[in-house]
């Protein structure tokens, strides 16, 4: 029963009140009086009856208003506060019940209100507590991708398929020298997350080491990690360590699971080239000179003979003068060739010689007290060294020199000779003799509270070095010359090395763990949680079949439902044919930027391997694909994974939207578009799109890839018959 | 009757004092300057004992130590193996294929007209 018929029952309840008892007790005395009484009466009452019913009515009004105001306050007063709180508890949180009406229902906004507010805060409460968690896992995560990336060290970690879920940019680099085709793919399409690093890695040589790790682990007693070495495709040595990657708790055996493996790469091929060299010296200089000595000796033996003839004994003497001078010059030679492999094995860093005087100058300051001053520094000058020793010797000598000559202040100077530097120590005064240089040299250094084995002499061996005092007379002055060896410069770090966009990269994602290879087949899997390579093409013009040609292909990645920007394959490329100016109008790729770029059958294999394993996004991906089927018979290669389009998709979720082009689904979507018209930037666009219509497509019951496809090819056909 | 040895080396600087030296102890010399020409002249004069470098071109002397031994007619003919090259994998090598005796270089030119005649004295 609404409350508008309770209030009209409440109405009729009240008149019938008001006025039943006195028509009841009015029709009961006139059916008890007799004639004569009932003409009295109504003489008696007909006048007055106007008065009566007036009175009546008046009352029956005011007994009305009281039930409408009561009604009012109490009933329809709280069915508004019933609404408010309906919006309390869903749609605005924040709002109050203002007190009003009669005291009861005051009192009982009030007690809401308060009940309200507790809920507020202890949700706010909870909220706050989500947040940090969140915020320290961020942070954590953050953390580790920095630590990561700052590592010298490649580290790659994969699951147990092989699927690599996290990389540091070590590992980005050195993948980049194992790739096939490194000027095009960049080895992008070696490593990313989600890749398989069984295209680097043969799957038995990882399968044998995690074999031998499970044993080790089923021992526990040594370190479960394995070693190997490997030769990849591209011919790179690389040295490998692989640790498992162990479950929290143990299984009911007592055994920790293997969730996956880390790898820690090594590329050696460099250090072994130097060992080899360092070998070929040592076997030129041993094996290379037995003949010649064997010819020498047997010779120097021959002039022994008292009998011999002075015409043979000339051709003896002849045969030792040839051989000697050869092995002399063998011997220079080899010395020339390898003299780097010849110098001390103390590892030395290579460091700016600016630097290593710098800090020079901080430590005898600090340690002496000794004033010092730069004269010629050449700022461009590297030199390898063995900082920590170099400094002590350097601030020892002059320790010595401050104590004994009573030098008030140093100079340092460093110029370059060739494959030397010369770093001059200088003071004003007198030269010490050499006996007392050579006792500096010799004793183990002492001064401060630094109490060193070494000796000057042991530091400069140790850099392959020299050092002497030297004189400038006129001006009164004196230096120890030490030579040092010179590094090549070191290169500016590779542009590379600097990420593309400001964002920190997506470099892990640990919810690869939980991948299998083995799940699904590909049709029935979610849209969010395939492995996508979104692509775009520039091309010379509209009709392949009419010889038009590709000039460019970029590509992302998407993996777990993100969008992979640093992971991108971008590429010009050469279409041996003449551009038109309308096309460049749309592209803005010139003839020149094309020459020296690769030819479509140098880009189409690195794009394909960039593609494993991934389903292709593309707008109007009819387009583009048969670009890449155009030159099928010519490079024998496929493209033959699924393939979804964002134009269909997009007429499937908006049927009636006239335009489907990529600005306009982007504006509808609220997508900045930056950087269109180039292929990677496009693809990129087109990426973002994808992201935003898996939830859309959701609400219409498309969640898989076979629902996705079945749908687009519907919406094609769709607009076909129109 | 003379001993006929064969000394087969291309370095001329040490076959002057092989010659020389087998000369003056009373043996007839014959000279090959690579493993080809000695495979010839070995089989040609059969000659008692070769002086044999490994180091030589067209055959190196493992082949020609090789090709001697598996002859029947050659039996006779023993082999002196100079090296100039020290591993003993190589000695190992030499004495399997057949050589009777091996020296690495440098030798003692004593020694080695001591074990010449030796050699040949076994005979």
């Amino acid at each position: 029963m609404t409350a508008r018929t309770r209030f009209i029952l409440a109405v009729c309840i009240l008149a019938l009140l008001m006025t039943g008892p006195f028509v009841l007790t009015a029709l009961l005395v006139w059916l008890e009086a007799g004639e004569a009484d009932r003409a009295r009466l109504t003489e008696v009452i007909v006048p007055h009856l106007p008065l009566g019913a007036l009175m009546t009515i008046v009352g029956f009004a005011v007994g009305m208003s009281v039930v409408r105001n009561l009604f009012r306050q109490y009933v329809q007063g709280l069915l508004r506060m019933a609404e408010y709180l309906q919006l309390m508890l869903g749609a605005n949180r924040d709002f109050r019940v203002k007190p009003d009406g009669p005291p009861e229902v005051q009192a009982l906004a009030h007690t809401v209100n308060a009940l309200a507010q507790q809920r507020d805060e202890l949700m706010q409460d909870v909220e706050a507590q989500i947040a940090q968690g969140k915020q320290s896992v961020e942070e954590e995560k953050n953390r580790l991708a920095a630590l990561m990336s700052e590592l010298t060290q490649s580290v790659v970690v994969c699951n147990l398929d092989g699927r690599i879920l996290l990389y540091n940019n070590r590992a980005r680099m050195q993948f980049r020298a194992l790739s096939d085709a490194p000027a095009v793919a960049g080895g992008g399409e070696l490593i990313g997350l989600g890749r398989s690093i069984y295209s680097v890695f043969e799957r038995n040589l990882i399968t044998h080491a995690l074999e031998s790790i499970q044993h080790r682990l089923r021992r526990s007693t040594v370190q479960p990690v394995a070693n190997f070495i490997t030769t990849t495709r591209a011919g790179q040595l690389l040295r490998v360590q692989m640790a498992p990657v162990l479950s929290v708790g143990q299984d009911e055996v007592g055994e920790r699971a293997i969730g996956g493996f880390i790898l820690m790469l090594d590329n050696i091929t460099r250090t072994f080239e130097n060992e080899s060299r360092r070998d070929q010296m040592l076997h030129t200089l041993t094996e290379g000179n037995r003949a010649s000595l064997a010819n020498v000796r047997a010779a120097a033996e021959m002039l022994e003979y008292p009998d011999l003839q002075e015409e043979l004994r000339e051709r003896f003497r002849t045969v030792i003068r040839d051989e000697v001078k050869a092995m002399s010059t063998r011997l220079d030679e080899t010395a020339n060739e390898f003299a780097d492999s010849l110098k001390a094995r103390w590892p030395l860093e290579e460091m700016l010689g600016a630097d290593l005087i710098a800090a020079a100058q901080r430590r005898i300051e600090n340690v002496l007290k000794l004033p010092t001053k730069l004269e010629e520094i050449d700022e461009s000058l590297w030199v390898k060294v063995d900082s920590f020793s170099l400094l002590q010797a350097l601030t020892y000598l002059a320790s010595r020199l401050s104590d004994e000559f009573e030098v008030r202040e140093v100079r340092f100077r460093l110029s370059g000779a060739g494959r030397l530097v010369h770093l001059d120590l200088i003071w004003s005064g007198q030269a010490m003799s050499t006996e007392t240089v050579m006792s500096w040299e010799l004793e183990p250094m002492r001064f401060g509270d630094e109490n060193s084995p070494l000796a000057v002499r042991d530091v400069i061996e140790r850099h392959d070095g020299e050092m002497w005092l030297e004189r400038e007379k006129v001006r009164h002055r004196a230096f120890f010359r030490i030579l040092l060896p010179a590094a090549v410069p070191q290169e500016q770090i590779d542009a590379a090395a600097f990420l593309k966009g400001e964002s920190r990269p997506e470099y892990y994602d640990f919810d690869l763990f939980k991948w299998s290879d083995k799940s699904r087949a590909l049709d029935d899997r979610l849209l969010s949680e395939l492995t996508y390579t979104v692509f775009d093409t520039e091309t010379t013009g509209l009709h392949p079949s009419q010889g038009d040609e590709i000039i460019q292909i970029g590509a992302t990645r998407i993996v777990n439902g993100k969008l992979l920007r640093q992971e991108s394959f971008e590429q010009l490329v050469d279409p041996c044919r003449y551009l038109s100016p309308e096309s460049i109008q749309i592209h803005g790729i010139t003839q020149d930027m094309l020459v020296r770029q690769p030819t479509i059958e140098k880009v189409l294999p690195a794009f394909l391997a960039f593609t494993e394993d991934t389903v292709l996004i593309a707008h109007n991906a009819a387009f583009d694909m048969r670009f890449l089927q155009m030159k099928e018979e010519a490079t024998g290669i496929r493209f033959d994974q699924p393939v979804l389009d964002t134009l269909l998709l997009s007429a499937v979720i908006h049927p009636n939207q006239e335009s489907h082009r990529l600005e306009a689904i982007a504006e509808r979507l609220n997508l900045p578009i930056i950087g269109r018209h180039t292929a990677l930037g496009d693809a990129i666009v087109t990426a973002e799109v994808f992201l935003k219509m898996i939830p859309l497509l959701a609400e219409k019951g498309i969640r898989t890839l076979r629902q996705a496809r079945e749908a687009a090819e519907k919406s094609y056909y769709a607009r076909v018959k129109y | 009757m003379a001993k006929k040895i064969l000394i087969a080396d291309d370095e001329q600087n040490i076959v002057i004092s092989l010659e020389f030296l087998m000369k003056r102890e009373g043996y007839e010399v014959l000279i090959a300057n690579d493993g080809e020409e000695a495979v010839q002249r070995i089989r040609a004069e059969v000659p008692d004992l070769v002086l044999l470098d490994v180091m030589m071109p067209k055959k190196s002397g493992f082949e020609v130590c090789q090709e001697v031994k598996s002859n029947p007619d050659l039996q006779s003919v023993r082999i002196l193996m100079l090296t100039a090259k020290g591993r003993d994998t190589e000695v190992a090598k030499g004495l399997a294929l057949g050589a009777d005796a091996y020296m690495t270089k440098p030798f003692s030119t004593k020694e080695l007209v001591e074990r010449v005649r030796s050699m040949l004295a076994e005979h």
